[in-house]
């Protein structure tokens, strides 16, 4: 078997609350596989945020290991964490979270400049990009003058502009109308045919059956963990 | 990256642009208050040093002391204390670089239909070195005319313009005291002196022709005043010393005996006067840094609302991989580049404010280099110091928090 991109070893999440201390999360254990199309579900409150936090990097676990490409990220300082978020991560968010006054392309090129790209080969990213999600015809436009589902897919363009090892999807498609939730579920299925791991949150189901395999959290903890019967793609 | 910052930084200061030209405008009043206060300053420095520098300098008058007729006292430079040896003498001592014996009064002018009265000193040619006194037209008088006492004549600029008028003085001859001069030489203007007199207004012909032809004195050689240049400022206390020693020793003066003479500093009025400005220069500049201070308290309050309303746009740039040093250079630079605009923006304001003073008023400004490097100095200063704190308020956000931020 190849070498998994995650491996997570009992890690646990609490919180200090005005009640004492809260587990968030209690100690899960999961291994994600390269090419691996996973979705994590569950109600709010489940633990599903807060495990996707700290696999996407953002948060450092209360107890456990977690091995991002063979390294363990739970002790890193904040230094190596933003690089290893610059570099080897893809974030896809909600509210699509695109700068307002930067042009379309400078917005997926953005994460090269944290990794200290030169100008050209940024614009050239930008465009390449762009492109690949079929908006190259808006890489001088700002975000507010194109529609959401399009704000989604140059978010998804910006994820994919460091070639990650992994792509990180906080609800997609939740500020989505059903046709545009489809068409970005389309293109995640497209990118997963060419290899690229993806890890999606969600708590619509007919969204996580586009998933390969569904991971289901429930009071800090994985209930389930199977493989969709039907993949769509 | 730098680059790709500053383009950033730019691109920020032109998202919002009434409120970054307003908080700039806190800097180009600041800049632009220090520039007009420093140059109004350095102007009046200037022109104390330019009075002073027309007295001369490390000067001190030795003045003969007062005597007593009849219970009526004379007043100083009354008594005929003092002789040109007494100067000779003074001459030879260590630090002394000029020794000019003088004898001055107001005399009356005349000049062919015209008169005009004036002061006449009568001294040595030591006398324009000591003053650093030029001679714009013709020559000076010799030690050979103090000795044989000739009838010759320097002028100053005011007398030869009230009497001569547009004629050319020298080789004319004048009288003074029904004494007639010949004119060899017109002095160089030096203006007024502290006390606002006419320097100009001066008539200086030799010591023995003053003594025997003008003034006539109680006593062969006496003179009423010595002036005395020493070799340096720091000499100066040195210098009085000894000549109160050598002239206490002439005058044959016991011990317990008072002086009889007196002693001025011409200089240490000069250095008072000079003090007095350069206090004022800085009171001047230290109140024009305060409304710099207060710009600088607005960009410090412009950057903290401007990074709690970017505070999603913070967690993004994080999530993507933003250091926390990339976040903090990028707010800093920010501020740098308000504060730096606002103090160019401030120095062309304050330059061309003090130019219109000084085109309106009249008034000495200088405008210096150096000033103009310290404003940008401040103003990098103060972009950094005040635009810290809310850059690093932004370097230490949560990126959790900061993404979940509405």
């Amino acid at each position: 078997m190849t070498k998994p991109v995650i491996r997570v070893v009992g890690l646990g999440k609490s919180y200090a609350t005005a009640a004492g201390l809260f587990p968030a999360l209690k100690g899960v254990d999961l291994t994600i596989r390269p090419g691996e199309y996973l979705a994590i579900m569950g109600p709010s409150g489940s633990g599903k945020s807060t495990f996707m936090n700290l696999l996407g990097c953002l948060d450092t676990p209360t107890v456990g290991d977690y091995f991002l490409d063979g390294h363990n990220v739970a002790h890193m300082d904040p230094d190596a964490l933003a690089r290893l978020r610059n570099r080897t991560l893809g974030f896809v968010f909600q509210g699509f979270n695109l700068l307002p006054r930067m042009s379309l392309q400078d917005n997926v090129a953005l994460p090269l400049v944290y990794a200290g790209v030169d100008k050209e080969r940024r614009r050239a990213a930008g465009r390449e990009l762009l492109a690949k999600v079929g908006l190259g015809q808006y890489a001088e436009s700002l975000p507010n003058r194109i529609s959401g589902g399009q704000q989604q897919r140059v978010a998804i363009a910006r994820a994919l502009v460091n070639q990650p090892r992994l792509i990180l999807a906080d609800e997609p498609t939740g500020n989505l109308d059903s046709h545009t939730s489809e068409e970005i579920m389309r293109l995640f299925g497209e990118l997963n045919a060419e290899g690229i791991t993806i890890v999606l949150v969600t708590h619509e189901s007919d969204i996580a059956a586009h998933a390969k395999r569904q991971v289901r959290f429930l009071d800090g903890e994985i209930v389930s963990d199977h493989l969709t019967e039907q993949s769509p793609c | 990256m730098l680059k790709a910052m500053l383009g950033e930084a730019w691109r920020a200061m032109g998202a919002n642009r009434l409120r970054t030209a307003l908080t700039m405008l806190g800097m180009v009043i600041g800049v632009g208050a220090v520039v007009i206060m420093m140059a109004i300053g350095q102007g009046a420095q200037y022109a104390v040093q330019q009075t002073i520098s027309t007295m001369g300098s490390n000067l001190f008058i030795v003045l003969s002391g007062s005597f007593t007729t009849a219970g009526v006292r004379s007043g100083s430079a009354g008594g005929p204390t003092l002789n040109v040896a007494d100067g000779a003498a003074i001459g030879e001592l260590d630090g002394v670089t000029n020794v000019a014996p003088t004898h001055q009064g107001t005399r009356q002018l005349v000049y062919g239909s015209q008169n005009w009265s004036s002061q006449v000193i009568g001294t040595t040619p030591e006398y324009l070195d000591a003053r650093a006194w030029s001679i714009v037209n013709g020559a000076g008088f010799g030690d050979s005319d103090v000795r044989s006492a000739t009838r010759v004549a320097l002028i100053g600029k005011t007398v030869a313009q009230n009497l001569f008028g547009d004629d050319d003085p020298v080789g004319k001859t004048m009288r003074i005291q029904q004494n007639p001069f010949i004119v060899i030489g017109v002095l160089g203007s030096k203006g007024q002196n502290l006390d606002g007199r006419d320097q100009d207004d001066t008539v200086i012909i030799p010591l023995s022709t003053a003594q025997r032809k003008v003034f006539g004195t109680p006593f062969l050689g006496s003179v009423r005043m010595i002036m005395v240049q020493a070799e340096s400022a720091e000499a100066m206390p040195r210098v009085m010393d000894s000549v109160t020693a050598l002239l206490r020793q002439r005058h044959r003066l016991r011990e317990g005996m008072p002086d009889d003479f007196f002693m001025r500093n011409l200089s240490a009025a000069a250095e008072s006067e000079a003090e007095t400005t350069r206090t004022m220069s800085i009171l001047l500049g230290a109140i024009a840094s305060i409304s710099l201070l207060v710009g600088g308290i607005g960009i410090m309050n412009i950057m903290l609302v401007s990074v709690t309303e970017r505070t999603r746009e913070i967690g993004i740039r994080m999530a993507i991989g933003a250091r926390q040093q990339d976040i903090l250079t990028q707010f800093l630079l920010e501020a740098v580049m308000i504060s730096f605009a606002g103090c160019l923006l401030g120095l062309l304001l304050g330059l061309v404010i003090a130019l219109a003073i000084n085109a309106v008023t009249g008034m000495v400004v200088v405008i210096s280099g150096s000033a103009a490097l310290v404003a940008f100095a401040v103003a990098a200063t103060v972009g950094i110091f005040f635009g810290w704190y809310p850059a690093r308020k932004a370097a230490r956000l949560d990126p959790i928090e900061a993404l979940r931020y509405q």
